[in-house]
């Protein structure tokens, strides 16, 4: 399996991810999943990300093996963008190949899941009037333990 | 040396992004919690958060696990990625 995982400040092209998946001869489907950066408030000026660089990329290539281990994959990219990001700008994208859609789209739902639980990520939205933490949701855990 | 790290929010309250101390003999993450609890009220307060977590030498590691001079842990809140 060709596997890609990056942990960068610099964007990302969808369209060049796709290429590098849907390249492989036993790929059949690939699936993609992008987040940005979202606003709910109307005055997000920007979302921080921090992380522990010699951790994450260790946790971001456990993942993806537990997601081989689970199904049949031709290829999986992970990156996620650390820094300061600003609203509309992508944070993470999550790409599978594989021989059946199925496949693809759990294992992108799967790695997904536990990056947002188990990989060493911190979100920090900055605002005009001071800046919070975000606070991990209780949804996020029960959709990682879902696979379990 | 072990040495300690601290992320966001943790490291923003306590003010500090890492620690070296000298261990003697192998401790417990916990036992070594309590240590640092030792310091001060702020240090206690801190690290008494009930949804702490703690990796050693960059994986997720359980309180029960021992460490001693030449690892790194890492304590941190719940993480918020993706």
């Amino acid at each position: 399996m060709s596997v890609q995982v990056a942990v960068q400040t610099e964007d990302f092209d969808v369209a060049d991810c796709y290429k590098t998946l849907a390249k492989h001869a036993s790929c059949g489907a690939v699936a993609t999943f992008s987040g940005l950066v979202r606003d709910d408030t109307g005055d997000l000026q920007a979302l921080e990300l921090e992380h522990y660089p010699q951790m994450t990329e260790k946790a971001l290539q456990g993942i993806v093996a537990q997601a081989q281990q689970r199904w049949p994959l031709a290829a999986v990219t992970v990156i996620h963008r650390v820094g300061y990001l600003r609203v509309n700008e992508q944070i993470v994208f999550v790409g599978v190949a594989s021989g059946h859609r199925d496949a693809a789209f759990a294992a992108t739902s799967f790695i997904m899941d536990y990056l947002k639980t188990k990989a060493p990520f911190w979100k920090k939205e900055h605002y005009a009037e001071g800046s919070r933490w975000v606070a991990a949701k209780d949804s996020d855990t029960v959709a990682a333990n879902r696979w379990e | 040396m072990l040495t300690i790290k601290f992320f966001a929010v943790l490291r923003e309250r306590l003010a500090v992004d890492q620690l070296q101390l000298d261990i003697n003999k192998p401790i417990s993450v916990a036992k070594l919690l309590e240590q640092l609890k030792s310091r001060s009220d702020k240090w206690h307060r801190e690290l008494s958060r009930y949804d702490l977590l703690c990796a050693v030498n960059h994986e997720f590691a359980e309180p029960t696990q021992r460490v001693g001079n030449g690892d790194e842990v890492a304590l941190f809140p719940p993480v918020t990625g993706g």
